[in-house]
Parts: C-alpha cells; sequence; structure tokens
C-alpha cells in the first residue's frame, strides 16, 4: 500500500481552516487528524494551506493539430505545476472537438500522462464554423457536458436557440465566448483611451456586453445552463448580476489577467498582454474582482492560451491571442484578490468542478475521498521564470506575485513537488 | 538620442534644438552643390513594409546629401513574400552591415521591436496609425518659417483623425511647441477616447476658420468613405477646404497637407494651387528634418539625452 502523510496542514474545509494531519492511502484519503504517523513520504506543509485540487474549466492544449505550441502531456505538467486536478479543454483544436471520437481521443490522451483529469468541452457548431449544429449526442454520450465555440461567438441567434434547447434537455452546459464580430472587428486591444493613442483598432466592451444581453434572452426562452466564458467588462459583470438576481441558470467565469492587469499594459506593445477579450479599463479590473468576491462570478478559470516564441516575437497586431496561465493562476489569484480561504477554493476548485459535473473533483477533504489535493503557501513571494508548459508567452514573468504551489496529489500520487513536476 | 521613434517623448527643448539643425540643413540644401561630408562611410537601410514614394525618396535624398550610403527594401520583392519574419529581415539587413535603419510599417510599434531586436538606431518612418515623427518635425519647421514661432499659435487639424498617424505626431509637436491644436472631423473619424489630449474639439470646418493654419489630412477616397461617412460629397460640403472656405480664412493664414491629396475632396484644387498652400514647402523641408534627424542619430555629436 502507497502512503503519503501530509503533516501540520492549514486544511481548509467548507467550515474554515483548520490545523490537521492528512494520511493518503493509494488514492483515497484514509485519515484526518492530529499526530498521525506514516511508513510511507511525509510532506510538511508548515505555513501552507492544503484544499481541493484546482480545477481550471478552460484550458487550450492545442492536441490535436497544434503541438508545436502545446501538447495535452506539457499542458498536463503545466497544470500540475500549478495545482490543478482537472482541467477542462477548449475544442478550437484542428481539428475541432466535434464529434465523440474526438472527445474519446482527448480523453485517453489525458489518461495516458496521468498528471491530471482532462476533460474536453464540446464544440457547438461543427469545425466551429457557426453554420450546423456539432454532434451534440456523441460528445454527450463521450462525457462532455459543457460546450463551446471558444475562440468565436456562436453568431447567429436561431442556430444558438436551437443549441440551447437541445443541451438544455440533457443538462448541458452552453458557455459563451461574447465577441461581436461587427463591433470588435479588426481589434486587437480593448477600445479606449490607450488604443486611441496607439492608433490601434479596438474591441470596445460592448461588443462583450451585447452579446451576452442578447444571450440572457434566449436563456429565459430556453432555460438551458449558461456560462458566460472570460468576462472582462464591469457591464458584463452588472449583466451576470441581475441575471442570477432574476434566477436564471446562469454562472461566469474570471480569468486571472482581467483580475490584474488593465490595458495601460499595452503601452509597451509586448505581445505577451495580447488576448481575447483584452485587458481592459482599470474600472473594469475592479468590477471583476468585485464580481469574484460576491460571487457574481462563480469560477476563475486561466484561458491559458500557448503560442510558440517565435510566433509572439512579432509586433503586437501580428501577434497571435493568448496567454499561458495555469502555472501562476493560484499566485495571481492571491495577490490580486482577497479572497478568504474557503472563498479561494471554492472559486478555483469547488464551483468549476461542480460546474462541469466532475464528482472526484472539488470536493473538500474528508476520510474516504478520492486524494485530489493541492499545497498552497500564500504568503511566499515568487518572480515566476521558468514554465513546465511548452509555451512562455505570460505577462506575468518577472513579476513579483504572492504564493507558491508547494506540492499537487492527483488520484492519491504527486503529481508536483519540490518545483518539479513529477512524470 | 539614441532613436526616433515617437514625438510624445521629446522636450520642448530638443524639438527646438532638431528645427534649428533642420534650419541649416534647409541652407546647405540651397548651396550650388547641396551636399555635406557628414556621415560619409555609413549606411543607412531604408525598410519599408508599407507602400511609400514620398517619404522613402526624402529619407534617401536626405541620407544622400548627407554623404552616406542607402540601401532599400521593399517587400514585394523581398524574402518576406516568402514568409520570412519581421525579425530575420531586420536581423539580415543588420548583419549586411547597415548603420541606422529607416522604417515603415503598417503595425503600430513595429519600430520598437526592431529596435529591440537590432539595437541599431531606428527611424520611424510611420507605424500604423501611430507615430510618424519627421512628419511633425518637417510640419513645424513650414509654419515656423511661415510665423517664425508656433507659440500661442491656433492650428486646425482638419479630416480622419481616427486613422492618422500624422495626426497623433502632429498634436504632440505642435502643443508641445505652444501652439492651440483643434481637431475637426465626424465622430467617426475622432479617436474613441481623446481624455488628456492637448485638443480642443469643433464639429465644423466653419467654426475654425479664424485660426492661423489649417491642416487637412487625407480622406482615403479610395474607400470612398465607405461606413465611416456617408459619402464624399457630404464630406466635403461639412469638412473640405473649398475656394469659398479658404476665402474666409486670415489673411496670413495657412494651408497645409501632408500629402498626397485628393483634390476635389479635402482641398479645392485652386486651394492647392494658391501660394498660401505650403504644401510643396513641407515637402521641400521633409529633406531638411530628415538629415537633421539622421545627423543627430549617425553624427556623433553630444545628444541632450
Amino acid at each position: 500500500m502507497n502512503e503519503t502523510l501530509f503533516t501540520n496542514a492549514r486544511l481548509v474545509t467548507a467550515d474554515g481552516v483548520v490545523e490537521k494531519d492528512i494520511l493518503v492511502k493509494d488514492a483515497i484519503i484514509a485519515e484526518i487528524g492530529t499526530g498521525l504517523q506514516t511508513s510511507g513520504e511525509t510532506i510538511d506543509c508548515a505555513g501552507s494551506l492544503v484544499g481541493p485540487g484546482l480545477v481550471d474549466i478552460h484550458v487550450h492544449f492545442r492536441e490535436p493539430g497544434q503541438e508545436w505550441k502545446e501538447d495535452i502531456g506539457s499542458g498536463s505538467a503545466a497544470a500540475a505545476a500549478g495545482g490543478f486536478t482537472a482541467v477542462v479543454t477548449m475544442p478550437n483544436t484542428d481539428p475541432a472537438i466535434d464529434a465523440g471520437h474526438l472527445a474519446r481521443f482527448v480523453i485517453d490522451r489525458g489518461r495516458q500522462e496521468g498528471l491530471v483529469e482532462v476533460v474536453p468541452a464540446g464544440a457547438i457548431t461543427m469545425a466551429r464554423e457557426g453554420k450546423k449544429l456539432a454532434h451534440l449526442d456523441e460528445l454527450w454520450a463521450a462525457g462532455v457536458r459543457i460546450f463551446s465555440d471558444d475562440g468565436d461567438s456562436v453568431e447567429d441567434a436561431g442556430l444558438l436557440r436551437r443549441a440551447m434547447e437541445y443541451l438544455a434537455e440533457m443538462g448541458g452546459v452552453v458557455a459563451q465566448h461574447p465577441e461581436d464580430r461587427g463591433l470588435s472587428a479588426d481589434g486587437h486591444m480593448h477600445e479606449g483611451s490607450v488604443s486611441s493613442r496607439l492608433g490601434m483598432a479596438g474591441l470596445p466592451a460592448i461588443g462583450e456586453e451585447t452579446v451576452v444581453a442578447r444571450d440572457l434572452a434566449l436563456v429565459r426562452l430556453t432555460g438551458v445552463r449558461y456560462h458566460v466564458q472570460h468576462v472582462s467588462t464591469a457591464g458584463t459583470v452588472e449583466l451576470v448580476r441581475r441575471a442570477k438576481a432574476e434566477g436564471l441558470p446562469v454562472t461566469a467565469e474570471a480569468t486571472p489577467h482581467h483580475l490584474m492587469l488593465d490595458h495601460g499594459e499595452v503601452v509597451r506593445m509586448n505581445p505577451d498582454v495580447k488576448m481575447y477579450p483584452p485587458l481592459r479599463r482599470p474600472a473594469d479590473v475592479e468590477a471583476v474582482r468585485a464580481g469574484l468576491e460576491d460571487g457574481t462570478l462563480d469560477v476563475v478559470a486561466t484561458d491559458h492560451a500557448p503560442h510558440a516564441a517565435h510566433e509572439k516575437d512579432v509586433p503586437f497586431e501580428d501577434a497571435p491571442r493568448g496567454i499561458i496561465g495555469l502555472e501562476t493562476a493560484a499566485a495571481v489569484v492571491n495577490t490580486a484578490v482577497g479572497l478568504d480561504p474557503v472563498t479561494f477554493f471554492q472559486r478555483m476548485s469547488v464551483s468549476p468542478a461542480h460546474l462541469v459535473g466532475l464528482p472526484d473533483q472539488g470536493r473538500w477533504a474528508e476520510p474516504g475521498g478520492k486524494a485530489n489535493l493541492v499545497v498552497f503557501d500564500p504568503s511566499v513571494e515568487r518572480t515566476p521564470d521558468v514554465y513546465a508548459s511548452r509555451a512562455e508567452n505570460s505577462p506575468f514573468t518577472g513579476r513579483q506575485l504572492r504564493g507558491r504551489v508547494v506540492a499537487t496529489m492527483y488520484g492519491g500520487r504527486l503529481t508536483f513537488r519540490d518545483g518539479k513536476v513529477q512524470g | 538620442m539614441k532613436h526616433f521613434l515617437s514625438t510624445d517623448d521629446i522636450s520642448r527643448a530638443d524639438l527646438e534644438s532638431l528645427l534649428d539643425l533642420s534650419d541649416e540643413f534647409v541652407e546647405v540644401l540651397a548651396r550650388p552643390i547641396p551636399k555635406v561630408p557628414a556621415l560619409r562611410g555609413k549606411t543607412v537601410a531604408m525598410l519599408f513594409f508599407e507602400a511609400s514614394t514620398r517619404t522613402r525618396l526624402s529619407f534617401e535624398r536626405a541620407a544622400k546629401a548627407l554623404s552616406a550610403d542607402t540601401m532599400s527594401f521593399s517587400p514585394s520583392t523581398s524574402s518576406l513574400s516568402k514568409g520570412e519574419s519581421l525579425k530575420d529581415t531586420a536581423l539580415t539587413i543588420k548583419a549586411m552591415g547597415a548603420d541606422a535603419l529607416v522604417v515603415r510599417h503598417q503595425f503600430t510599434g513595429a519600430q520598437w521591436r526592431i529596435a529591440d531586436w537590432t539595437g541599431l538606431p531606428v527611424l520611424n518612418a510611420g507605424d500604423g496609425a501611430h507615430q510618424h515623427p519627421t512628419q511633425a518635425l518637417l510640419d513645424a519647421l513650414t509654419i515656423r518659417q511661415h510665423f517664425g514661432k508656433l507659440d500661442g499659435l491656433r492650428i486646425a487639424i482638419v479630416g480622419d483623425i481616427r486613422h492618422s498617424r500624422v495626426a497623433r505626431s502632429d498634436i504632440s509637436t505642435f502643443s508641445t511647441l505652444g501652439a492651440e491644436v483643434t481637431l475637426v472631423a465626424p465622430s467617426t473619424l475622432l479617436p474613441v477616447d481623446m481624455e488628456g489630449w492637448p485638443v480642443k474639439v469643433a464639429g465644423s470646418i466653419d467654426d475654425v476658420l479664424d485660426v492661423d493654419v489649417v491642416y487637412l489630412l487625407r480622406i482615403q477616397a479610395e474607400r470612398g468613405g465607405a461606413s465611416v461617412f456617408p459619402s464624399l460629397p457630404e464630406y466635403v460640403t461639412r469638412f473640405g477646404m473649398t475656394r469659398e472656405r479658404f476665402a474666409r480664412l486670415a489673411e496670413n493664414a495657412i494651408v497645409m497637407h501632408p500629402g498626397p491629396m485628393n483634390r476635389g475632396v479635402e482641398i479645392a484644387p485652386e486651394v492647392a494651387d494658391h501660394p498660401r498652400a505650403r504644401i510643396l514647402e513641407q515637402v521641400a523641408n521633409g529633406v531638411a528634418v530628415r538629415m537633421a534627424v539622421l545627423f543627430r542619430l549617425l553624427g556623433g555629436e553630444a545628444s541632450d539625452e
């Protein structure tokens, strides 16, 4: 029998933080108590929080089709290094995940790597072209529970309505990347004072808000579970807040970068601050933070979007969109937002696992439960410099952050410790 | 001064010193043999990733009048069409022995990246709709020649401000030198958010006919104004420098344009050919200010920075 003992842990539970030891036997939490002993390995967690392994419902692992940027192996390593035990991969691969066999391929590859539970999101439309429905039944049968054409909005309201009606019946979640093409065409950054100075075309805040407002009308009609991806504007936060007050089945996510950085970053024209939705005004950053704190935004999701170094080493407007985020997420959230430990783990583990229906993830530790855990020291300062991801396109490189993942355990196996992924 | 990238961060003293130096080169260019040996042995590479006639020729003329050698590059015949990256192109030209790069690019900030990659002095000959700093210098020189100063002058910039790198460079240059700038354009051609800009805004050219300088920007007539204003005739009605409007300008006022002009759109043909339209003086001054900037970057004189 394989044993691991976590000692001196500040264990995070639904009711608060308690000083405990946690004994893991094989894949299961065997005992939680004080003065526990083991014949196996001991990890001293002094000063660190121990909570359920983090869950990220929005990552891009680029496999199949763009493995030079990242693959399910390197992406899983980045997830483990970031304290994650489950990720939901977006379907904008090549080919897009629009049929059952493709979803099964992603799941199988994740199991092969074994560092983190990998679950694909399914495309809403075939090839993400926004023209006809993807094979929603097949995807559902393969285990897909959340659907998105992420990278693009589903523009056609009639098509989106049919997807919503269909998935409402099954209980699936329709997730939208809200970006109106007409309003956002040719934009490379937030449309505002900084884009005006730089003479760059911008993506206006209303390009996001008009899509969400329209979609909420369709949610009212269809009753589908609707999820807003990477909320970036104060207006979207307010739309979600009102929809929840109305009782609509709506959830939303915030990325770490939208919690910390604003469009002033773009003045240096560094492609590592180029992503969609773009960095917005300081007032938007404040609103996204407040939304995460009060629960209007249910979860943190990274939108981990790796690109090869040479692809980003070009002028800003020429650069592909997206930044990596898995390995800095916990520290960025811990630095940018003052969440208590329970809320921190709710937003980063419990709620995201619940949202996509992962029974073994996002559970407060208890004897008999699956041993998916993270040891996180929230007080140590760290300056990110090297990554387990294949990519390095992070705006947080060289920035002082507070918080460090000490160890990650997935299914009873240590996948990350001593600064190294345990391959 | 290591690079010449933007007018945003140049002090009034540095601008005035560049204009004074430009005056000296105006005098050089008027000599029987309009050439000095200041940059003999230096090589200036012209990298124009976006089509240009006047700016490119003007920089070549300026470099040659300083006795520098030039080499140039155009994207249609280059390895760019074979997929070479901008970085590799820039490093390749550096390896051939260029001492400075004059760069025009359709993307904002490309020159800043090239400066980082190569470590060579870079002169921005226009990046996207962001900056065109030598144009602003030649505009300031042209105004100073006519009025003796910019301090206290009132200057109206009319037209497609939103997409104009000339406007962005001119606004900061003119206001740093003490002029009062008013922008005139339909709201679809104004920048979305001008918070903190040292400008006033007017909705019609008729509101600003009492200024000292009317600076007309080129309307992209080839786009027919599609989707930014209803039609060219409607633009002319509200914003065109017609003969009638020209007649209402102050006696000493001048009209300027960065070229190329659309006669009959932003400027009436008779206005374009009038002596108080300083458009060809602007072109001539372009050579002198580019000599001044090249000399500052490559001439080995102590800089203010």
